[in-house]
């Protein structure tokens, strides 16, 4: 399975040129992309190629030499498979920077040695805590630019370090002092800094394990039931999603949620080829034994889960706000939840994170890129999960009923039971 | 580095046809007037092919619409029709003629003119008078640097145009099809697709495939650097000199800017093994339409393009 990384830090601290860097190194730049940069960076009035342009490839991206929204590489080494999300580090588009790190396994957070950390690095390493990403690597860049100094390096991570204790949820930290520009530590050591003993940031990404989660049990949030017409599947139902949570076998004892009513799988169908076992994020379609009330936004969950989703209208989360329009207490909006669209009403904001010393405040409302926990009552009653043990069934987005817009994204912490 | 032998890249193809999928099942629940745009390339024949495996034993609960931009490859279109059976799936044709006819549009009459950007108009027109309210392409986020930034629900406006600069957050891919009358949204089942993946996953499902995508003998004309088949909408300028050679179909696409490549590479482990070595990017290599200039694809694809 390919490891999913996603770049973070703040805007000039050379993410899109490490990316760059990264794809540039392991050899994995077609040769007419790379004439295209080199074109590219003629024109930009850039000296020597800029590899940033390899993934800011919007025109307003390579004009102003931003990212604004993320781009998705795909790269392979004899090891491992990647694909790597380029997001943006201004601060205006941050909900760009959680489309991209929201699937991720690892986040890079990048940090100018020069500078230190900034507002953004927090906000960003705070994001990837609230998201449930354990592996961060602190890529310590233009390290060059200080003399390849161990101390100046030393001094950053120290600080990074000790803020990392402070996070909601815990993240393992790696850092790696590299140089974008002229390559060090990315893919090859190189010799310029003999007082570092870990890997280059490539080596580590091909090494790095990543705890996969699927230990609550099966759920499969319903997407579509298959009808076929016609006499030879008279009887056939599917119930078609993408299971979550554990994996699920013929025979397997179910719970339709929220309903509570419980039968048993049938036959299991894989891209319409029957299997015995169906496993963690396979699309399949299953029939069951008795003609249970079943349809789009239900949950079918086994019945001998080691922990059940609860079904629940109120709720806490945690919330990152995506929209100009503030967030505050009684606002109706449109929610989805795993295959679910219902309305939602914030009842209350309970905090608003400070990214900066992690500490929740008293807030009465919620502005764009603010971080917070919310209560919400949903109009239907949604069959949820805290997000820190299953992700799907315990993320949200609100959606701006007139616009369409997407504002919010939601993880699901107290779920009241 | 041998990947064709390395189980453990099946499983990735595996995984993406899992994505792929449940993001067809998605869409498909979430918008109530979806379309499929068929092109008779391998990336749609690829999706042709997800989409009835995301609904066996079911119909493919959806039409397939071609943009018909009257500058095709023969083999191409038969091929189309050949699909169209064998999914058992609804075929419309939206023509490029069509709308130069009743003026929508206005052909460029230079003669290295192509209809390839006139298409934009065909399918918003297409897909305003089905109410279609969604639309499946086979594009890849590997394919272009515009394609690389684009979410896989991607939101188009009343005048169809695509806002790079206002897409929707998608995180944890739920994704978001809420729209207004006259707006319709683009999704993508292949954005984490690579080429080489897309030709693993037409060797392990036997998918067919146009014949133009294996060697054949072919007369061509080099220029700009691009080996355009000659006949049809391509006509030979002063000075060019036709020759005949083994050639294959990287892409497919209008014949009037689409190139060829040179290869003697006659079955899908033979291209494979090509694909795999290849330094070149597909649409480097064979699209006029996209080296045209540095955002070419961006501006394209503001317009409404796939």
């Amino acid at each position: 399975m390919a490891l999913r990384i996603a770049t973070a830090g703040s805007v000039d601290d050379g993410k899109s040129t490490l990316i760059g860097r990264l794809l540039h190194d392991s050899k994995t730049v077609f040769e007419d992309q790379l004439r295209a940069v080199e074109r590219a960076s003629k024109r930009y009035g850039d000296g020597t190629t800029n590899l940033a342009l390899l993934t800011d490839g919007l025109r307003a991206e390579r004009e102003q030499g931003i990212t604004i929204d993320v781009a998705y590489r795909y790269f392979a080494t004899p090891q491992r498979t990647f694909v790597v999300a380029d997001t943006p580090g201004h601060a205006q588009y941050t909900r760009n920077m959680v489309t991209g790190a929201s699937v991720s396994d690892v986040v890079i957070v990048l940090v100018d040695v020069r500078v230190g950390p900034t507002e953004q690095t927090w906000r960003h390493l705070f994001i990837a805590s609230l998201l449930g990403i354990r592996q961060i690597v602190l890529a310590v860049n233009k390290i060059d630019l200080v003399d390849y100094d161990d101390a100046t390096y030393n001094a950053v991570v120290a600080q990074v370090l000790d803020h990392a204790q402070r996070l909601p949820y815990p993240v393992d930290v790696v850092a790696i002092p590299v140089s974008a520009l002229n390559g060090d530590n990315v893919v090859d050591r190189g010799d310029n800094t003999a007082w570092y003993s870990g890997d280059s940031l490539l080596g580590h990404l091909e090494g790095v394990e990543v705890d996969q989660r699927h230990d609550q049990g099966a759920r499969l949030p319903v997407q579509w039931i298959i009808r076929p017409h016609g006499q030879e599947f008279h009887d056939y139902r599917g119930v078609a999603g993408r299971l979550t949570g554990g994996s699920l076998a013929v025979g397997d004892e179910v719970v339709v949620l929220p309903s509570g009513e419980r039968t048993r799988v049938s036959a299991i169908d894989r891209g319409g080829e029957a299997v015995d076992l169906a496993l963690p994020t396979q699309s399949i379609s299953v029939q069951l034994e008795d003609d249970v009330d079943v349809g789009r936004g239900d949950v079918l969950v086994s019945a001998s889960a080691a922990s059940r989703p609860v079904v629940a209208s109120e709720f806490e989360a945690d919330v990152c706000w995506m929209t100009d329009r503030a967030l505050e207490p009684n606002s109706r909006w449109a929610l989805k939840h795993t295959t679910r669209s219902t309305r939602a009403i914030v009842t209350d904001i309970v905090a608003r994170y400070d990214v900066e010393t992690a500490d929740t405040l008293p807030a009465d409302r919620l502005v764009l890129n603010d971080l917070g926990r919310v209560r919400i009552a949903t109009m239907s009653p949604l069959v949820v999960d805290p997000y820190e043990s299953e992700r799907q069934c315990g993320s949200a987005i609100l959606v701006d009923e007139s616009s369409g817009a997407t504002v919010g994204a939601l993880m699901i912490r107290n779920t009241g039971a | 580095m041998n990947l064709l032998s390395d189980e453990s890249v099946d499983v990735g193809v595996a995984e993406l046809e899992d994505e792929a999928i449940s993001i067809i099942r998605e869409v498909s629940a979430e918008c109530r007037s979806p379309v499929l745009l068929f092109s008779g390339g391998k990336d749609s024949a690829v999706l042709l092919h997800l989409a009835w495996r995301a609904f066996r034993p079911a119909r493919i609960p959806f039409p397939v619409l071609h943009v018909d931009t009257g500058h095709n490859f023969p083999e191409v279109i038969e091929y189309r029709d050949r699909m169209a059976e064998r999914y058992d799936v609804e075929l419309l044709v939206a023509r490029v003629q069509d709308s130069i006819d009743s003026g929508r549009v206005v052909e460029d009459d230079s003669p290295r003119a192509s209809r390839n950007r006139l298409q934009s108009v065909t399918l918003l027109d297409a897909i305003s008078e089905h109410g279609f309210t969604a639309a499946f392409g086979g594009g890849r986020r590997d394919e272009d640097k515009a394609r690389a930034k684009e979410r896989i629900m991607s939101f188009r406006d009343r005048f169809g145009q695509w806002d790079p600069r206002a897409q929707r957050p998608e995180p944890w891919n739920l994704l978001n099809g809420r729209i207004r009358a006259g707006e319709h949204v683009r999704a993508f089942p292949l954005s984490n697709w690579t080429e080489l993946d897309v030709w693993r996953y037409i060797r392990e499902q036997s998918i067919p495939l146009p014949s133009i995508y294996f060697t054949h003998r072919r007369v061509v004309v080099e220029r700009d650097g691009m080996l355009l088949s000659v006949g049809g909408p391509v006509v030979l300028e002063a000075g060019e000199v036709p020759r005949e050679m083994q050639v294959r179909y990287r892409t497919v696409g209008d014949a009037s800017c689409t190139g060829a490549i040179e290869s003697s590479a006659s079955n899908v482990d033979d291209v494979l093994r090509e694909v795999a070595v290849a330094r070149i990017t597909e649409r480097g290599a064979t699209r006029a339409d996209d080296n045209f200039s540095d955002s070419a694809m961006e501006d394209r694809k503001r317009e409404g393009y796939f």
